[in-house]
């Protein structure tokens, strides 16, 4: 069964219940139509990703972005920032100069 | 359309020697886009008040005698992902659909002190994230030459804007191919510079570590003069390369007598016959103006996908979290936050979105974050390597920019990963941070143009320009024999 490398195709790599949990950390609500698409559709990509289980990775030094640069740091000194009224004309609701959201402890979904 | 484009440099001569004013180079460009971008569909939004008066401001300055800048009256088009004050900056998404930036990207303020104006804010792929503009918020772009055809993407609207000649000029962002693959399938030129010679700030984030700014023109030179423009540091933006702008137009006859061109020996199969026949006559009209070609194997390019499709959703899904209804765009009210902030992103994103939000989410979670996210970076290191020791032996690499020429809309648009492999030759680089470029040359299958994608290594996008220029100059000359596969 599975092909060269041992990969059982048929198996898919994510469940239904892992794509469901996925979605809540990403705050995203998916009906039950989509729930069942993105599981075919994640299920594929891992499927197709499994090319580099291949590849012998140890000791390589992980890539985290392409230039030399580390830490940049300025002075610090007073700069020119963001209009308040302007930020906050974009916000959906603001208050008395501030972020309006709906409360943080309400009801459980 | 069968008239040759008047040129970026030669619009903003004409207007800074008062040959012409730009207040009528700017009229005629509104016109050309009010008589058809109804059915192009290029623009999320066309400026016409703001280009008029803008024009009038630089034919104003001209007058008292002032140079307003090397892109003086210059019509230049902006992707919808590039913040402008005060002016809707929407990604081509519900969720960004009324919102209006408090502050300009670099880019823009840089453009604008050049005496460029603004036509508009062009449409894209949602969030950047696609590879054909079909999944915007606000409709497909079609592509100009054959209006059933994709113009590519993410960037197909200001691909498209230059390929109708809406903009002398416009400006995109490539992440995995954004830039270069549209201009490929539009017959545009189109560069990815090197990651960190222009500054991302203001750019709306999508992947971190891969997005880079850059032009789409009809000539090289253009590209060149406009990449002068925008590139150089900028405090604002800590992964900007410490050093001045790029010094491009200089060398940019220079030729390509000696230069060694890399022919990857082992690129991954799946390139349409007709483009590796314009991708073999790139090389020999290079070997023809005296570059040596050379071999060079690169066994991990073709991994450069996989590493990509785990490490670009998984910068997405953090990049993104920010949209959650509380600063900025729009909110789907609830009870409470929790609820509020899933609401209004189940609302507010479309489905390439959501998928590479989870995809990403899923690459970083507990338990799968060291066999996804970080054997994904190990594997950009061995791409890394496979550069490093390519560019040992070459100066620059030449590969297609696109698998195919431009293809159907709808053709992919049910199938995510097909449309992922649209990528494949375009990717490498951005997980490398060297830049690329894609030059039209010649026409392939349908009589759509086909792009040749050449590869340099770090801040040698002067080198890579050169390679351009004489490939561009090859098709002026053999305006005849430069079709195959039709």
């Amino acid at each position: 069964m599975g092909d060269s490398l041992g990969r059982v195709p048929d198996v898919p790599k994510i469940s239904a219940a892992d794509v469901s949990k996925v979605a809540t950390l990403a705050r995203l609500s998916l009906t039950d139509d989509e729930l069942t698409t993105a599981t075919a559709e994640l299920s594929a990509m891992l499927d197709h990703f499994a090319d580099i289980d291949a590849l012998d990775l140890d000791g390589v030094e992980p890539m985290m972005q392409p230039t030399p640069l580390a830490n940049v740091m300025r002075e610090d000194i007073e700069g020119e920032t963001l209009d308040r009224d302007e930020v906050l004309g974009q916000a959906p609701l603001t208050e008395d100069g501030r972020f309006r959201v709906p409360p943080i402890i309400g009801i459980e979904d | 359309m069968s008239d040759q484009p008047t040129t970026a440099v030669d619009l903003a001569w004409n207007v800074r020697n008062s040959v012409s004013k730009a207040v009528d180079v700017v009229d005629e460009y509104l016109a050309r886009i009010d008589e058809r971008d109804g059915e192009i569909n290029a623009f999320n939004l066309v400026l016409t008040d703001q280009a008029r008066e803008r024009a009038a401001e630089i034919d104003e300055m001209i007058s008292l005698g002032r140079d307003p800048g090397p892109l003086a009256g210059v019509p230049v088009a902006l992707k919808d992902n590039l913040c402008t004050r005060g002016i809707p900056t929407t990604c081509s998404s519900k969720i960004l659909a009324d919102w209006k930036p408090p502050y300009d990207a670099t880019v823009v303020t840089r453009l604008r002190d050049a005496g460029a104006i603004f036509v508009g804010k062009t449409n894209l792929d949602e969030f950047a994230m696609g590879s054909s503009t079909e999944n915007s918020a606000f409709g497909p772009t079609k592509n100009p030459l054959d209006t059933s055809r994709v113009p590519g993407g993410s960037s197909g609207g200001s691909a498209a804007a230059v390929a109708a000649n809406f903009a002398a000029v416009s400006f995109g962002s490539d992440t995995g191919g954004s830039i270069r693959q549209p201009a490929a399938l539009c017959g545009v030129v189109g560069v990815k510079p090197t990651y960190g010679a222009v500054s991302r700030l203001g750019l709306i984030a999508f992947g971190s570590s891969l997005d880079q700014i850059g032009p789409f023109a009809h000539t090289v030179r253009d590209a060149a003069v406009a990449l002068e423009t925008i590139s150089g540091h900028d405090p604002g933006d800590s992964t900007s390369i410490q050093q001045g702008p790029l010094d491009l137009s200089r060398t940019l006859d220079s030729g390509v007598e000696g230069l060694r061109v890399g022919r990857i020996s082992d690129l991954p199969k799946g390139a349409s016959p007709d483009v590796e026949e314009r991708l073999e006559a790139a090389f020999d009209a290079l070997r023809e103006a005296g570059a040596e070609i050379v071999d060079v194997e690169m066994p991990a390019f073709n991994y450069g996908l996989t590493a990509y499709y785990l490490i670009a959703p998984a910068e997405a899904s953090s990049n993104l979290a920010r949209f959650d209804g509380v600063r900025f765009g729009m909110r789907t009210p609830a009870p409470d936050t929790n609820s509020m902030y899933t609401a209004t992103r189940t609302d507010g994103f479309g489905a390439e979105v959501k998928r590479r939000i989870m995809l990403g989410t899923y690459a970083l979670s507990a338990g799968y974050y060291d066999a996804y996210y970080g054997r994904a970076q190990k594997v950009r290191r061995l791409i890394a390597n496979d550069f490093a020791a390519a560019y040992a032996k070459a100066d620059v690499l030449l590969t297609p920019a696109s698998p195919t020429v431009a293809f159907k809309l709808g053709d992919k648009a049910s199938d995510p990963l097909a449309m992922y492999l649209c990528d494949t030759y375009t990717i490498p680089s951005n997980l490398t941070g060297d830049p690329g470029m894609s030059v039209p040359f010649g026409t392939g299958e349908h009589g759509m143009p086909v792009g040749v994608q050449i590869l340099a290594p770090a801040l040698k996008d002067h080198v890579m320009f050169q390679a351009a220029a004489t490939l561009e100059r090859h098709m002026q000359n053999h305006q005849d024999q430069n079709v195959s596969g039709s």
